[in-house]
């Protein structure tokens, strides 16, 4: 085989690789990521057994700790749906009633479990200061 | 004083607008005048800034609380180190930090080439000068650092207690030192296209300027990750959060330029694949300054709202058309000369590194921008988490660090594959000898991590192996001790030995990473005083609580108004290894609602960690105290029926009896312990990569010119001797 | 205690203090940056310099990365990763290269700037022009 002959092999190998690692990467992201949901959203479309995230604000007077569980209630960041937590694992600082947050949990028989330390708070838009603040997923 | 900033920032505005006029009528009808009026309009927009900046700190350092930035993030009580960085703290002052930044990098930059590479310089001004503008009006016109309330408050809100830490206050400056160097290659990219003159002198001045920004980014993400364990309360490094990835991206893109530079220096091979690199690394930065403050992703970052997505998106698109159309147009002028002589040489190990980097970026890049690309795909905003990213990116670092191992082995143009044979016989074999002796020695179970102890160590027997001969060479050529052999030969082969340790240092790193995340021991148990825990092979015993209050005295000097923590003794196998102190600090809030008492502690409350560092592990603990016990409670409620909000200082009491009470009657307080095994070596690894880039890019000394003379004065004897030999 | 109408003229004046120093301080700051950018339009007219130190310049960096490139040969064949074939094509391949380098320089002096030794390079290595435009 001449040299252009295998200059181009090379390259036709490489690119398909290239390809098919992509095409790899890109379905697996589908099938692996969780949807971002509101709590109205999660109440009609959430089936067991699937990840799904949550954003919505903590609800007030609805946080409770036992043993190593939290238990609070999202609702949508506009009002209305309230879904009941119960969560395991790092808590971040900032978490507080009114706080605004992102959990993913799933859903298990009538009651949403939050997956191990999936809770993550968003720093509070008056402390428009900001950069980084707090808890997020561990390995 | 608010109007000098405001001013300031007009006539920086103008500047940018004459400057690129000026560069851009002076390089096309070739009036060097003009462009030396636009080199200085550089200068000038420097010394505009550094006006504005100084402007803001003082109003920060005099708690000046009529500018509204200073009101937002500053208080009388915040400490004067943590007022001076809260400049930086808020989206409008981050903005002017940038811009000034950028124009410092800018002027020093164009200084240092002033004289040289005429043409492409002067494109690269306007370039520089536009992203300039671009800041400056999105100050002007959107977040202005020097907008006023009067009558000023009297007290402002405070800096965030996340953000009073040392570290924290080093990393915006030292990350936008990176993202706006990033932006000078990007501009001599470009000016190098427009001008249609990418030759040798460009590529060493833009193997600098891409050097520096590599530096500095690398330092800031270092920095980011340290910040994050050691004084976030969660005990990791990095967590794949969108700001992450987007400040390591161009990191990446960057490092792959710097290699792939070489070649094409060599062999004028590659160019195209450069210009696309150093044009995606600018775009990237700039990608990566958008996100944190854009709020466009579910991310910790929450630099207020979505207001400044759309001048940013403009201005990416512009990049990336730009880019996009220069290349295209130039291509002719980007043929490659010359064509890979073999796969086996260093130009390919280094192609292959470039394949490897770029793949990483791409992985990154996918999963951090997910959310919005499900949702314009399947109107379903979904987003992936660490596992999906570890799950690419760690394969394919395996493979970047067996990379980095061969290609100090293999020599440049065309390697001998006997030669090759014989070199890599010692290095493989202390891999494969680490591999079995850590299997014998019970480390097992985490495959991905053995084989990255195994390619380290692959990478420490190529690069020892190297420099050992190198240093035979040496003495062999010039007769010196060995230690003086070893000193002259990186002193005269500086890109080499230093690339070298580089790539020491990144084995070094991701050893660090492989074992703390691998073999990681961690408990989050509830305890009471006197109760103890184990982590791995440690004994963590609860010995007290402690508290303090007023901010005076926060044993952390970070101002909090209580402190509940905890004496903690580690122990291993019985014996006392460290105590440590983790405690959580109660902030002042503003929001009357949670009464006179409560408001003292009812702000953000920050773990501060207690950590015991070591050469062979780190051990980490953090406490969550309860303060909402009953009786807690109680002791609040009362105290804000009683005490009016007109005496702060009886609220002070009270919470001074809430922290008495804390100490008599402790309720059980939730912990978490960490002990990850050769932490410390990834902050080492860094200091080593960044050590080794330093001496890779410093300047060659006189001396060696001296020698390269005599290669010119006997030129055309020795070449005459040369091509015969050929 | 001063008199509330005392106060607000003296807060006046201030106001109007500090609002003179910024107009005052603004205009000087203008006056500064008109100066500094507009010196190289006011200086003597030159014209623009003739390609042949453009070329100098980019010959001279040409010639250093290709005296790197040799030098980083030698030390590759003495730590063993070229055979002495090998090295002995790669070495003579790339002193010819550098001697074409080192031709068309020679021909840009000759053609070019009559300040330039045409004895060669000096003892330090670099030559006139070299020393102003290299050091980047």
């Amino acid at each position: 085989m001449n040299p252009a002959r295998k200059r181009t092999v090379r390259l036709t190998v490489a690119l398909s690789a290239a390809v098919v690692l992509a095409g790899a990467l890109i379905y697996t992201s589908f099938s692996a990521a969780s949807p971002a949901l509101t709590p109205s959203q999660l109440v009609h479309q959430a089936q067991a057994g699937r990840s799904y995230q949550v954003t919505g604000t903590v609800v007030a007077g609805s946080v409770h700790r036992s043993g190593g569980t939290l238990d609070f209630s999202v609702e949508d960041r506009v009002g209305g749906t309230v879904v009941p937590v119960a969560y395991t694992g790092t808590v971040p600082d900032p978490f507080r009633e009114g706080r605004e947050i992102i959990v993913t949990v799933q859903k298990q028989g009538g009651a949403y479990v939050g997956e191990r330390d999936s809770l993550i708070t968003k720093c509070p838009s008056k402390y428009k200061a900001a950069p980084p603040a707090a808890g997020r997923q561990s390995y | 004083m608010a109007p000098l900033g405001s001013a300031c920032l007009l006539l920086a505005l103008a500047v940018c607008a004459y400057g690129i006029g000026a560069s851009l009528y002076g390089v096309r009808r070739a009036r060097p005048e003009w462009s030396d009026s636009g080199r200085r309009a550089v200068y000038a927009l420097a010394g505009v800034l550094t006006v504005a900046f100084a402007v803001l700190e003082i109003a920060f350092l005099r708690s000046d609380f009529s500018f509204n930035t200073v009101a937002d993030t500053s208080s009388l009580t915040t400490p004067t180190a943590y007022r001076a960085a809260a400049v930086w703290s808020s989206q409008e002052g981050s903005l002017l930090l940038w811009a000034w930044l950028l124009s410092m990098w800018s002027s020093l930059v164009l200084f240092l080439t002033r004289g040289r590479m005429r043409d492409v310089a002067a494109y690269a001004t306007a370039i520089l000068l536009g992203f300039g503008a671009f800041f400056v009006s999105l100050m002007i016109f959107y977040a202005n650092p020097f907008a006023t309330t009067r009558p000023a408050p009297v007290e402002g809100a405070g800096l965030d207690p996340l953000l009073r830490f040392p570290t924290m206050m080093i990393h915006p400056p030292m990350l936008y030192s990176g993202y706006t160097l990033c932006t000078i290659p990007f501009a001599f990219g470009m000016g190098a296209l427009l001008a249609r003159r990418v030759d040798a002198e460009w590529i060493r001045a833009i193997r600098r300027f891409a050097f520096a920004a590599w530096f500095f980014l690398g330092v800031g993400i270092l920095l980011g990750a340290r910040w994050s364990y050691s004084e976030l309360g969660w005990g990791g490094y990095w967590g794949w959060d969108a700001v992450e990835n987007a400040s390591l991206m161009p990191w990446l893109t960057g490092t792959a330029f710097l290699h792939s530079l070489m070649i094409q220096e060599k062999r004028g091979m590659l160019k195209v694949w450069n210009a696309s690199l150093v044009l995606a690394t600018g775009t990237l930065a700039i990608m990566g300054t958008f996100l944190v403050r854009s709020g466009v992703l579910n991310s910790i970052h929450a630099f207020g709202g979505q207001t400044l997505g759309v001048p940013f998106v403009c201005l990416i698109g512009v990049m990336i058309a730009g880019s996009i159309y220069l290349v295209v147009t130039r291509r002719e002028m980007l043929r490659s000369e010359h064509r890979l002589d073999s796969l086996l040489s260093r130009e390919s190990v280094f192609l292959a590194n470039n394949v490897v980097l770029v793949a990483l970026c791409f992985v990154i890049f996918w999963g951090t921008y997910f959310p919005l690309i499900s949702e314009a795909l399947t109107g379903k905003a979904a987003s992936v988490g660490p596992p999906w990213f570890d799950r690419y990116t760690v394969p394919l670092a395996l493979l970047l660090v067996l990379l980095s191992g061969i290609g100090p082995v293999i020599a440049w143009r065309r390697a001998t594959f006997a030669n090759a044979r014989r070199n890599f016989l010692a290095p493989v074999g202390l891999a494969l000898a680490t591999v079995a002796v850590l299997l014998l020695a019970g480390v097992s179970g985490k495959p991905f991590a053995l084989a990255m102890f195994g390619c380290a160590a692959f990478v420490f027997g190529c690069v020892g192996q190297e420099f050992v001969r190198g240093v035979r060479a040496r003495r062999a050529m010039a007769g010196e001790a060995a230690p003086v052999a070893l000193v002259a030969l990186v002193r005269r082969n500086r890109r080499r030995y230093g690339g070298y340790i580089v790539h020491v240092g990144i084995a070094v790193l991701f050893v660090g990473v492989a074992a703390s995340s691998s073999f990681q021991h961690t408990v989050e148990p509830t305890l009471s005083v006197g109760q103890s825990s184990k982590v791995g092979a440690y004994t963590v015993h609860y010995v007290r609580p402690t508290a303090t209050v007023t901010p005076s005295n926060d044993a952390a000097h970070t101002g909090s108004t209580l402190s509940l923590g905890a004496v903690l003794s580690v122990s291993k196998h019985g014996r006392h290894v460290a105590t440590l102190y983790p405690s959580e600090g109660y902030y002042a809030s503003d929001e009357p609602s949670q009464g006179s008492v409560g408001s003292l502690i009812g702000g953000q409350p920050v773990s501060h960690v207690a950590m015991n560092a070591g050469v062979t592990r780190d051990v980490w603990s953090a406490i969550a105290p309860n303060i909402e016990t009953p009786q807690l409670k109680r002791i609040v409620e009362i105290g804000n029926k009683t005490i009016p909000f007109v005496r702060p200082e009886d609220a002070l009491i009270a919470v001074a009896y809430l922290a008495h009470s804390y100490l008599q009657h402790p309720p059980p307080a939730q912990f978490h312990f960490i002990v990850s095994p050769l932490v410390m070596w990834i902050w080492i690894g860094g200091l080593i990569v960044f050590g080794g880039g330093l001496i890779a890019i410093w300047p060659a000394p006189s001396a060696m010119r001296r020698r390269v003379a005599v290669l010119g004065r006997g030129r055309r004897a020795r070449a005459a001797q040369g091509l015969a030999r050929a | 205690m001063l008199a509330p109408r005392r106060v607000w003229r003296a807060l006046e004046r201030d106001a109007e203090h500090v609002n003179a120093f910024v107009a005052l301080f603004t205009v000087v700051l203008l006056g500064v940056v008109i100066l500094l950018v507009s010196a190289p339009l006011r200086a003597k007219r030159r014209a623009p310099d003739p390609e042949s130190v453009a070329d100098r310049a980019e010959l001279d960096a040409a010639r250093e990365a290709k005296y790197r490139e040799i030098r980083d040969a030698e030390l590759d064949y003495r730590t063993g990763k070229l055979s002495s074939e090998d090295y002995a094509a790669i070495d003579g391949a790339l002193r010819a290269e550098a001697v074409s380098i080192l031709d068309r320089l020679e021909a840009l002096d000759n053609h070019g700037d009559t300040r330039d030794d045409p004895e060669g390079p000096p003892r330090d290595g670099k030559s006139p022009t070299s020393r102003r435009t290299s050091g980047g």
